[in-house]
């Protein structure tokens, strides 16, 4: 199923034992599924609370007296503007505006961050970042960690039982509570949760006991796609490329007002060009009518039967009970509402564009 | 008296009077994981051997199901368009697909039996 040159989760052996079926994903072999089958994961992380293993993804520790100076140059973020243990959603940019990949920063010290980067970009990320910082006083180290994401709403209630209180942990927060430990109260499913970077020997022990919790279920990457999408969040390579911008991409509140008028980050002036000109296609939701799902690739055409746009991801909205989507249209057509028309397989099938989330975000914000 | 022969790729026919019954078999819905849509065939549509018959869509991804011999469609499971779910739970019986009128008996005999089909997937 997977190619040998996968490379391996450190938690692999208690996914195999657990029944997990695998995929390739990022050149990871990941579980997409355990035997409660996707429908049924995707559930119970919004009613209860499920445990992902996101060891793929990849966590950067940038430290050193210009450790602000470095961010606010790789990152459009006024890196020195963060509390400490708050964190905030950015990008690496291209010159061009364009998203290498969007990232979370938390600041953890007045001179030391935490990046976190997508399994698919890490290493490209890292090269990016080292060589950005080879013109500033700054250490970039990429930690060796298993990371795992908890997400519903008993994810607290979970930890808590398994000894890890996080009480006053708001989202968007990370702490290191316990020695290479780095927890934050985030995650990629519209639920309150919390991800964990920690050492091998910490995950088992943690995993073992958060099993041990009834209302704890492994989720595989097919419920965790699901969840994200119905949250209305993106995936880089699907929603957001080097191709599409903040802007299309309806991600500038990520960036700080005065950042986007002042900031000399790289890919500043593109995306004011960008944002001056406004975008030709934005990222929208998409609700398909029906049951039949609408998926990545397939293209759409406004009700005169003119190209619209295209969707980037589709599939079935467990949760929503509808098949949800999303993707870029013309400006014009970006309304909530509009109507459009995806081809599938030959058959027009029409979709109205709808304002995201598809499920409330129900985030502990304070 | 039927007769059930499946093919290798994951589909079992359940022939009698010479219409088969379609559907995917029990190892196939495993594969695929739980079913949120099923585009059916139109009745009378022919379809040659290997030609797309249905279309089954999970949460995740849409796969192909052929046709494993000649034939025109008599019949298509309309409950499963407001229960696509039944292929999971009953692969072998209430989540059947399609009735086809066979075109030539003869390429039966190239699929396999419930025995041979068993040892393939082992």
């Amino acid at each position: 199923m997977t190619g040998d040159d996968s490379k391996h989760l450190p938690l692999e052996d208690i996914h195999t034992a657990a029944g997990a079926r695998f995929g390739a994903f990022a050149g990871w072999s990941m579980p997409l599924t355990y035997p409660a089958g996707v429908m049924k994961e995707h559930l119970h992380t919004r009613e209860h609370a499920g445990l992902f293993d996101i060891s793929h993804m990849k966590l950067f520790e940038v430290s050193g007296p210009q450790a602000v100076a470095l961010l606010n140059r790789a990152c459009p973020l006024d890196a020195g503007a963060l509390d400490i243990s708050q964190s905030k959603l950015s990008f690496f940019l291209n010159e061009a505006g364009g998203i290498l990949d969007d990232l979370i920063v938390t600041r953890l010290g007045d001179t030391r961050f935490m990046v976190v980067a997508n399994a698919g970009n890490a290493v490209a990320d890292e090269k990016h970042l080292r060589a950005l910082a080879a013109d500033f006083d700054v250490k970039v180290e990429p930690l060796d960690r298993v990371f795992l994401a908890i997400q519903g709403p008993e994810a607290w209630a979970a930890l808590s039982r398994a000894g890890i209180e996080t009480g006053s942990l708001l989202f968007m927060h990370g702490v290191e509570p316990r020695k290479n430990w780095f927890m934050s109260r985030s995650g990629y499913t519209g639920e309150d949760g919390f991800e964990i970077g920690l050492p091998e020997a910490d995950a088992r022990d943690l995993v073992a006991k958060l099993l041990a919790d009834e209302r704890v279920l492994w989720i595989g990457l097919a419920a965790r796609d699901s969840l994200r999408l119905e949250a209305g969040l993106c995936l880089h390579g699907q929603d957001i490329t080097p191709e599409t911008d903040p802007a299309a991409a309806a991600l500038m509140w990520a960036i700080p007002r005065e950042i986007r008028a002042s900031g000399a980050f790289i890919g500043a002036d593109a995306l004011r060009d960008a944002v001056e000109r406004g975008p030709a296609q934005k990222r929208v939701g998409l609700k398909p009518e029906g049951r039949q799902p609408v998926r990545a690739g397939a293209a759409l055409f406004d009700a005169n039967g003119n190209p619209a746009g295209h969707v980037t991801s589709g599939g079935f909205g467990p949760s929503a009970g509808h098949p949800v989507a999303m993707g870029y249209v013309a400006t014009a057509l970006a309304k909530p509402g509009t109507r459009v028309f995806a081809d599938v397989r030959g058959t027009k099938i029409p979709v109205d564009i709808s304002s995201l989330p598809f499920t409330p975000h129900r985030y502990r914000k304070g | 008296m039927a007769t059930t022969y499946f093919t290798t790729d994951h589909e079992w026919l359940r022939v009698e009077g010479g219409i088969a019954t379609v559907g995917i078999t029990d190892y196939a819905q495993e594969q695929l994981g739980d079913l949120v849509f099923v585009e059916l065939p139109e009745i009378g549509k022919k379809l040659a051997k290997g030609d797309t018959a249905v279309v089954v869509e999970s949460v995740k991804a849409a796969s192909d199901v052929y046709a494993p011999v000649d034939g025109e469609i008599t019949e298509a499971n309309g409950t499963l368009s407001s229960d696509p779910s039944l292929v999971n739970s009953a692969a072998t019986g209430a989540g059947w697909l399609w009735k086809m009128k066979l075109a030539d008996e003869s390429q039966l005999a190239g699929l396999m039996d419930e025995a041979a089909y068993k040892a393939h997937i082992a």
